[in-house]
């Protein structure tokens, strides 16, 4: 499969008053064409500004650096003028709140055929056919009526499926999804992941999951990145992370999250709190929470290296991952 | 009306009878209001020890029957037992008595703490209302203790609630709860604003403080993996009714009820191999406006099984001595578990 976007050592910086802070630090990967990518993390983890800064919407204190190449274009310090020929185009991205996303004072219709009035050149009437069209191929039930309504008009799971619509208006050849069904009741969730995987099947649209759901990322995610302090702490294929975790922050994702067909009495979460970016541990950022650290793990930050061929991580520890031999 | 007299040995903590709460919505200025029936003759009992759990989606009430229960709203109609007595009738002086056995504990824990008040001011609070007898040194390490308990560093006392995460933040908010030593804490999406290594370590940690305290728990939650792990038993709401009820296993492993087994096929599996095996039972639509419910079963617009019937009549919630379930199929239908 072709890549679609590769990236190369991004590097996001966030500049306070007295300091900089450091969201995301080289930062490696590729997605190639139709695949499904999630990003798992916590809280400041770097998740969401490392997308963001490829799609050129870092607040205004913020910098990134490194390479975005969606095929031979750069993404990462274009001016905005010039990237808004390829975001809403080739480059997608959904949020969280589908509500936050959406014009209130524009109908469904005007603000979704915008864009193809402007990207692809359609007249305005072709543009809202199109629309049209494209609601219902996201499921939702009498598209012209929907086209017509204003957002405040439409329940949560159908808001999110109009901003499905839009960042697909275009077949873009990426689509970034913020924790798209974060806010969505849990059928809904279903519905959406759904249609998730079978557009991409359809468009081969390659998509970024950013999301702190493990659930979620079992059932649609080819690979999986799991990221922590701003850093990458190892990626690989989906059945590889969850059946054989190499790292010790991978394993702990897994242990703290409720699953809900088996009843464990406990919960076997990761201890402590997640670090704040200004002041990230010295050597490994997770080494005052991992069960496996030794000595140094409190000096030398370990680099992402590949195990095996198809998957990486940076953590030191080469033994086993079994609580008990610790404990 | 005359009470029941109280029965302090019955095993039920709270016997909640035939509730219901409406809200009236206004829907413009001239327009008349109409009613909004958020609960709609709910009944179950609490047993002491136990924990209930909650589930439904956004809009189904849970939140609202949590509130009624503690009094927090009061009920239109219905009773609420609280060990035998009715405290829906009680006027609020009455009803201070009965607070510090009721506690909650609120899902945005910055949100729910007094951002002006220290740590300690914030935990000690309910001892000024609730129990005023206590002198200043008994408050004090009252506080001590149970920060203690709940995790928190005793020195951190002084401090104020944006110098804690949310993990520590809802910590507090837990402190806050149990301080009063309550009987019942009806606990309200307590875990659903946090990060997944957070959300572990606080429901360990309510399992550990319901052993040590002999807590009784509601945990209202949209989130089914959370709730199976923390139940007993478990009750799921659709549109204000109780749909079924039942103990955790038999309700995820057996459901019964269509929308139980719809929800519980929509749960995600961090397990990607079963992710990938199972049907999800596509339950198609959304919930629909609690304004305008549908006629009979309200589930009928959204269930694949629905008869004719299902639009014509209301099915009555049905006991089999271990189950509660309204569905006029639910003896014919063969659901397979749900994960």
């Amino acid at each position: 499969m072709a890549n679609v976007l590769v990236v190369d050592d991004l590097d996001v910086t966030f500049s306070l008053h007295q300091s900089e802070v450091k969201a995301v630090s080289d930062l490696n990967f590729t997605l190639s064409e139709g695949e499904t990518l999630a990003v798992v993390g916590e809280s400041g983890s770097g998740k969401s500004q490392a997308f963001l800064s490829i799609m050129g919407l870092l607040a205004k204190n913020g910098k990134a650096s490194g390479r975005a190449m969606l095929g031979d274009t750069n993404l990462i310090g274009m001016a905005p003028g010039a990237l808004d020929a390829y975001r809403g185009k080739d480059i997608a991205m959904i949020f969280q709140d589908p509500m936050t996303s959406l014009n209130p004072t524009l109908k469904v219709k005007t603000q979704l055929a915008e864009v193809l009035v402007r990207h692809q050149g359609y007249t305005l009437e072709k543009a809202v056919r199109t629309t049209i069209e494209m609601l219902e191929r996201v499921g939702i039930p009498e598209p012209v009526k929907r086209a017509n309504a204003y957002p405040h008009e439409l329940s949560g799971g159908m808001r999110q499926r109009v901003m499905i619509a839009m960042a697909l208006l275009c077949k873009p050849k990426v689509l970034i999804a913020d924790e798209p069904t974060t806010a969505l009741d849990v059928t809904v969730q279903a519905q959406m992941l759904d249609l998730f995987k079978n557009l991409s099947n359809e468009f081969g649209t390659a998509l970024v999951l950013i999301t702190h759901d493990l659930g979620v990322v079992a059932g649609v995610a080819d690979r999986m990145m799991v990221m922590y302090g701003g850093r990458c702490v190892e990626q690989g294929p989906t059945d590889n992370l969850f059946y054989d975790p190499r790292h010790p922050y991978t394993l702990g994702l897994l242990h703290s999250t409720p699953h809900v067909a088996k009843r464990a009495r406990r919960l076997d979460p990761i201890q402590g709190l997640p670090p704040s970016l200004e002041h990230l541990p010295s050597g490994c950022a997770f080494h005052p929470r991992c069960a496996f650290r030794f000595d140094r793990c409190f000096t030398e930050r370990p680099p992402l290296l590949p195990v095996e061929d198809v998957r990486e991580k940076a953590c030191w520890y080469q033994g086993e991952l079994n609580y008990e031999e610790v404990a | 009306m005359q009470t029941l007299p109280a029965d302090s040995r019955s095993d039920d903590l709270i016997k909640v009878e035939n509730l219901s709460k409406y809200f009236s919505v206004s829907s413009g200025l001239f327009s008349k209001p109409f009613q909004l029936k958020a609960l709609q003759d709910i009944s179950f009992t609490v047993k002491r020890g136990e924990t209930l759990g909650i589930v439904g989606e956004s809009g189904c009430g849970k939140s609202t029957l949590g509130r009624c229960i503690l009094q927090l709203l009061t009920p239109d109609d219905g009773r609420v037992l609280w060990m035998g007595q009715d405290i829906a009738a009680l006027p609020p002086e009455e009803m201070r008595k009965h607070r510090k056995d009721l506690q909650i504990i609120f899902q945005d824990p910055l949100a729910s703490l007094n951002p002006r008040m220290t740590v300690g001011e914030i935990i000690a609070d309910p001892l000024k209302t609730l129990m005023p007898e206590l002198k200043a040194k008994e408050r004090r390490d009252r506080v001590i203790r149970i920060m203690e308990a709940v995790g928190l560093l005793p020195e951190m006392i002084n401090r104020y609630p944006h110098e804690f995460s949310g993990g520590q933040a809802q910590r507090i908010g837990i402190a806050r709860a149990l301080i009063t030593e309550p009987k019942l804490i009806v606990c309200d999406e307590p875990v659903s604003a946090l990060d997944v290594s957070i959300q572990a370590q606080i429901l360990n940690l309510l399992a550990d403080l319901k052993d040590q305290f002999g807590l009784t728990l509601i945990f209202i939650s949209h989130n089914l993996s959370v709730v199976r792990h923390v139940s007993d038993r478990i009750m799921v709401l659709y549109l204000g009714r109780i749909v079924e009820l039942a103990n955790g296993d038999d309700l995820y492993d057996d459901p019964k009820h269509p929308y139980t087994r719809a929800l519980l096929t929509a749960v995600p599996i961090p397990d990607p191999r079963r992710a990938r095996q199972r049907t999800i039972d596509g339950l198609v639509g959304e919930i629909p406006s609690p304004i305008n419910p549908p006629s009979g079963c309200t589930f009928r617009t959204r269930c694949r099984y629905a008869l004719p019937i299902c639009a014509q009549q209301r099915p009555p919630l049905e006991s089999t001595g271990t189950r509660m379930i309204a569905c006029h199929r639910w003896q014919e239908l063969e659901l397979k578990p749900g994960a």
